[in-house]
């Protein structure tokens, strides 16, 4: 049976909008696969049909091409089989300000033929395992936005589906909400083996939540990896060096020219810029080598590649610039 | 078919909801009663001179629980936005329920609210004088309750649409306002310029009216009775489909 080795399968998925009459490829066929219990970021500049993919995955909206299998149950075939597997987290909330918390839970799960006393059991333990115990006889209005977004996540969990959709889990939380959000994301992993499946414009989500990522930029992916593959397809770590006049800094980029796997050093007054494959160990090579010659470095820098670098690398546009 | 119970779901959600808001509930009261007792006098004095046929009451709370049926239902589109822009629409879309259910069950709530509305309306035109037979008074409760189901389906269907007050208020406004003129809601169409007579005949309020008149001065067998329940029934037909569709429409 297809679909039985991967938790979504999507081949050629495509979504065309038609807007004063021209139509607009949203997403242009994406072909993505992932396994059980994975957790994959999904990552693009706002626009770049992140949310209609998400959507369409999710049977909140009819792919114009394609096709897919999402828990096992084709997409197209059979959407009501894909909606009783997965669970999906919007961004824009789940519940009523005016409701109560354990209300809003209680009648969602009864949309999965959950029993009420099952459903409150479990709707009581997700909550306590996101840290909200004491909101269930609260209405969901007087919740923070940390709190609200975390009860969104019970919501979707409720029915203990296999897989969960997250969307921009954390866009609007204070850094503090955000962490804590990372760590309950990863225990829905770790701890219930829930494949998890996230959309972010923020580079650092991606970086410490995914085990995989997935680059859509245009409508198209144009990058697949575990984090670190992806930053090195950057070309390696830069490394900084500040020198005291202009003839040392000469003097240095003609060493560190010679390090193995450098690129052509940068000078610019009494900085060098140049990147190598590994800073770390090239580093102490450098400062060596500098020693050697009577140059004293009165600074050294060494950055790795963020996924910032991979995007523009990988587009020639930063994903800062996009969220202006 | 999860039809019933998925509507069950999303009707006693709604109705606790609406439960914790009693003042809404009141403030909907409110306008009925207003008409009642400000506008009711008025007509005492002008029924014996107007074209109107019966008892002041007989004719003008049949009129108001129309109206009661038509604004009651017509404005719940803007409660389906507001659900909409907090996420819960879209949350329920994503369950495995019925997509019809998720709109249905909102619409039993306001007929449940409206008829509420419609018991109490009636309730205080007894006390203030309105003498009608028992069976009058049912048939215009099931009345109201089909104009409620009707114009909440079609209200939130706008709103589903639309998903914007900005959008919905002007069409609400623009629907409810000939409706309310051609209707012979607060004056009889019988005292219009033949003109104005002609374009009430294509509104199918004038004839649920009229209908409602019929019944509640005991004319029971009076052709016009049927032609308004008739005309009722098609319009929650109206209204089911074009929610229906809507509802469908958001996942496409």
């Amino acid at each position: 049976m297809t679909g039985m080795g991967s938790m979504i399968e999507a081949r050629g998925l495509k979504r065309t909008y038609k807007a004063r009459g021209k139509a607009i490829e949203a997403v242009r066929g994406i072909d993505l696969t992932v396994q059980h219990g994975e957790i994959v970021g999904f990552l693009g500049p706002n626009g770049a049909g992140k949310t209609t993919t998400l959507k369409m995955l999710c049977t909140l909206l009819e792919p114009t091409g394609g096709s897919a299998t999402v828990a096992g149950s084709d997409l197209r075939q059979d959407s009501v089989g894909v909606r009783r597997k997965i669970g999906y987290v919007s961004q824009a909330g789940s519940t009523s300000p005016e409701a109560v918390v354990g209300e809003e839970i209680m009648s969602h799960a009864q949309f999965y033929g959950i029993d009420r006393a099952t459903a409150k059991q479990r709707g009581q333990d997700l909550l306590a395992s996101l840290d909200l115990s004491d909101v269930w006889g609260r209405t969901c209005g007087s919740l923070s936005g940390g709190q609200r977004r975390r009860l969104d996540i019970v919501m979707g969990l409720i029915h203990k589906p296999a897989l969960v959709f997250l969307d921009e889990p954390s866009t609007g939380l204070d850094p503090q909400s955000r962490a804590n959000l990372w760590t309950h994301i990863r225990k829905l992993r770790d701890e219930l083996g829930t494949t998890v499946f996230l959309t972010t414009h923020y580079m650092d989500e991606a970086d410490s939540l995914s085990d995989r990522i997935l680059i859509i930029d245009n409508g198209t992916i144009v990058a697949e990896g575990t984090p670190a593959e992806l930053k090195k397809r950057v070309s390696g770590d830069a490394i900084t060096l500040t020198l005291r006049n202009e003839p040392d800094a000469a003097s240095a980029a003609e060493i560190a020219g010679k390090l193995d796997g450098a690129d052509a050093p940068v000078v610019d007054a009494h900085v060098v810029r140049l990147h190598v494959p590994d800073g770390g160990r090239a580093l102490p090579l450098l400062l060596a080598e500098l020693t050697r010659a009577g140059i004293d470095a009165i600074g050294v820098d060494v950055n790795r590649p963020t996924l910032d670098d991979v995007f523009l690398t990988l587009t020639g546009r930063s994903l800062r610039d996009q969220e202006i | 078919m999860y039809f019933f119970r998925d509507t069950w779901i999303v009707f006693s959600r709604s109705m606790r909801l609406s439960l914790r808001q009693p003042l809404w509930v009141l403030i909907g009261l409110l306008q009925p009663i207003l008409y009642l007792t400000l506008f009711g006098p008025l007509l005492q004095n002008i029924a014996a001179s107007s074209g109107f046929v019966g008892d002041a009451w007989q004719v003008f709370v049949p009129g108001l629980l129309v109206q009661l049926g038509i604004f009651g239902g017509l404005f719940v589109g803007f409660g389906i936005i507001a659900e909409w822009r907090s996420g819960v629409i879209e949350r329920q879309l994503v369950t495995p329920a019925s997509r019809t259910s998720i709109i249905t069950g909102r619409t039993l709530r306001d007929v449940v609210v409206i008829s509420v509305q419609a018991i109490v309306l009636v309730g205080a035109a007894y006390l203030l004088g309105l003498r009608v037979p028992a069976g009058a008074l049912i048939i215009g409760l099931v009345l109201v309750a089909l104009l409620g189901a009707a114009f909440s389906f079609i209200s939130n269907a706008i709103g589903i649409a639309t998903k914007s007050e900005d959008a919905l208020a002007p069409l609400v406004n623009t629907l409810a306002l000939p409706i309310l003129l051609l209707s012979g809601i607060l004056l009889p169409m019988n005292i219009a310029p033949r003109w104005l007579q002609i374009a009430s005949d294509f509104n199918p309020f004038k004839h649920i009216v009229e209908a409602l008149r019929a019944v509640f001065r005991g004319d029971f067998a009076d052709p016009i009775v049927w032609i308004g329940v008739v005309l009722a029934i098609a319009l929650v037909v109206l209204g089911a489909w074009m929610g229906s569709r809507t509802l469908s429409a958001q996942t496409k």
